[in-house]
């Protein structure tokens, strides 16, 4: 009886959770797959279907070494996430922290705070950006960003100065990481605050030694979302190559799945380093406490 | 008043007015491109090149709005862009809370496992699958109709559906279970308790998922232009064949000084046009959005 019972129960579990199955292997793994299987081939998309060539990884091989633009980009993407993340991360932390102060007027703040949420589609992005909306005049001008572009090395000049004149686009990306520590903020225990405070610690004291890192598991969920954003927004370069390429005749749909997963590989490659920080991040912990 | 006390107050006013200082000065930046945009819009040929006109136009110019509208062709693409947005949005959410009561609240072999994938495609991004699944949509000859948004939305793998399934699953749990377990002891059917108990206790996590889901179909643009094509064309990718459409409807006459030319006003208030739609969502429904992360629990253990 009770195992039949059980068994009722995993029915009906797979049962709820069956659109979901159905259409993760269908819309998603065997994609995924196929992709990988397209990109070891040429693809020819004729009348009556598509015909593969098997070609072993020429795509790869082209993407690196025949691809004039290509390496250029994702070594671009890298620098874009070196930039975006410490950035996005930092900018969300510190308005959640100003909006969690008694203030009033909140409503209106976190309101206005999620607009680039709701209207950052790309076209009106690429918009705004080409008309000179996303960047102050003058900023990228200042006298001594100039100066200071010319005495740093050339590599870390170039982060600076993509820092500076993207940098209101990159606010644009912190919409809904400000919610997440919003939220996680308001759920720290106040008793803590208040044994803090009684041992005598100072406002700054509390924030740096109980508010920021009780934020640390948060930033964690933060970076990931925020690589998922911005490397899938629909105005990154390696997208957009993708998506014209797929178009072209000498390249086709087997060289953009090639790219599509190198790309794809990256990213990955870029969460796994913050997985890894987040691992060692927690065995330190676990080994002081 | 004694003074270390007087001087403790001075010091937070000062310390407020700095934080009221901060945070307006941010939104500004966020708020910038949005008056940019209404204040161009409204710009005629005369103010756009008046260089003592920046940020006030002389008069309200409307006539930048007839030209936008006829380039985006407003009314039909509106009703076209909400058909592909609603649709696939009231899909994905029914879909997603289905899906999120299952693991909620049954075992089953391979639960962990599922979940596991479940959370692996929200970092999978739709460029590495886009590919087969056009040449599926191909083959099935659904290209350029709404069923290649409307087959993956009821199959929780629209856009962004892992985390509305997430939203769902995290909702479930922090609901209690007695109302359920009494139900089931009255005799009533999984499915009854489903959708006469949990789906009216999860109306807040539906508004919230619906919300979300209309905002992020509305600004894709990869996967609409690829899927549906031209003859579903959504605002923001009128937007993005702007300046084309626009050459094409009104072709530059070399001869004609007052000739239409496409200013930066005609552009602006398309963008303005393009965004409306949502503003007018976001103004009526914000706190759902501004409030969705502490009504429904997502970041929760």
């Amino acid at each position: 009886m009770k195992i039949k019972i059980r068994t009722r129960e995993a029915l009906q579990g797979l049962a709820f959770v069956s659109p979901w199955l159905i259409g993760f292997l269908i819309f998603t793994l065997v994609p995924l797959v196929r992709t990988f299987w397209l990109s070891l081939n040429e693809v020819r998309v004729t009348a009556s279907g598509i015909r593969t060539f098997f070609m072993d990884l020429k795509n790869y091989r082209d993407a690196f070494l025949t691809d004039v633009t290509f390496s250029g980009m994702l070594i671009d993407y890298a620098l874009q996430m070196a930039v975006y993340i410490p950035v996005i991360i930092s900018f969300s932390m510190a308005v959640a922290l100003l909006l969690n102060l008694k203030i009033k007027g909140q409503g209106l703040f976190r309101t206005i705070f999620f607009l680039p949420v709701i209207i950052s589609s790309g076209p009106v992005l690429a918009e705004l950006a080409d008309k000179g909306a996303m960047t102050f005049e003058g900023l990228t001008n200042l006298g001594f960003l100039v100066n200071l572009q010319t005495t740093l090395p050339p590599s870390i000049a170039r982060l600076l100065a993509f820092a500076v004149g993207s940098f209101i686009v990159i606010l644009w990306f912190s919409g809904v990481q400000i919610l997440i520590y919003l939220a996680s903020l308001q759920k720290i225990d106040r008793s803590m605050y208040e044994a803090a405070r009684i041992d005598g610690a100072s406002g700054w004291q509390i924030l740096w030694k109980l508010t920021i890192p009780s934020l640390i598991p948060i930033t964690f969920i933060n970076i990931v979302y925020t690589i998922v954003t911005v490397s899938t927004f629909s105005t990154s370069a390696v997208i957009q190559k993708i998506q014209t390429d797929m178009y072209r005749p000498e390249k086709g749909l087997g060289y953009a799945s090639a790219l599509s997963w190198i790309y794809f590989l990256v990213m990955l490659a870029i969460i796994g380093l913050f997985v890894l920080i987040n691992v060692i991040y927690r065995k330190k912990g676990g080994e002081r406490s | 008043m004694n003074v270390p006390r007087l001087n403790r107050k001075v010091k937070t006013a000062a310390g407020m007015a700095s934080v009221y200082f901060t945070l307006l000065l941010i939104g500004f930046v966020f708020i910038y491109p949005v008056i940019y945009i209404i204040s161009y819009s409204f710009m005629d040929t005369e103010d756009l090149v008046n260089p003592l006109v920046r940020w006030l136009p002389t008069k309200l110019y409307i006539g930048n709005f007839s030209e936008a509208a006829s380039v985006l062709d407003f009314s039909a693409t509106l009703i076209k862009t909400l058909i592909v947005t609603v649709l696939p949005s009231i899909l994905q959410t029914i879909s997603a809370s289905i899906v999120g009561y299952g693991f909620s609240r049954f075992r089953f072999p391979g639960k962990k496992i599922m979940l596991a994938a479940l959370l692996a495609t929200f970092i999978i991004p739709p460029q590495v699958t886009m590919i087969p699944q056009f040449l599926m949509f191909r083959d099935l000859k659904l290209l350029e109709t709404i069923w290649a948004f409307i087959l993956p939305a009821t199959f929780t793998q629209g856009i962004r559906s892992a985390i509305f399934v997430l939203i769902f699953y995290q909702f479930f749990n922090m609901l209690p279970r007695s109302l359920e377990e009494a139900a089931k002891i009255d005799g009533a059917s999984t499915f009854r308790i489903f959708y006469r108990i949990a789906v009216p206790s999860a109306t807040p996590a539906y508004i919230i998922a619906f919300l979300f889901s209309l905002v992020w179909y509305w600004n894709e643009t990869t996967l609409t232009a690829l899927y549906l094509g031209e003859k579903w064309a959504t605002l923001p990718l009128k937007l993005q064949n702007f300046a084309v459409t626009f050459r094409r409807l009104y072709p530059a006459d070399p001869y004609s000084v007052v000739g239409k030319n496409l200013n930066e006003a005609i552009v602006m208030a398309g963008t303005f046009l393009t965004l409306i739609p949502l503003l007018m969502i976001y103004f009526f429904t914000q706190s759902w959005f501004v409030e969705s992360i502490d009504r429904t629990g997502i970041t929760g253990e």
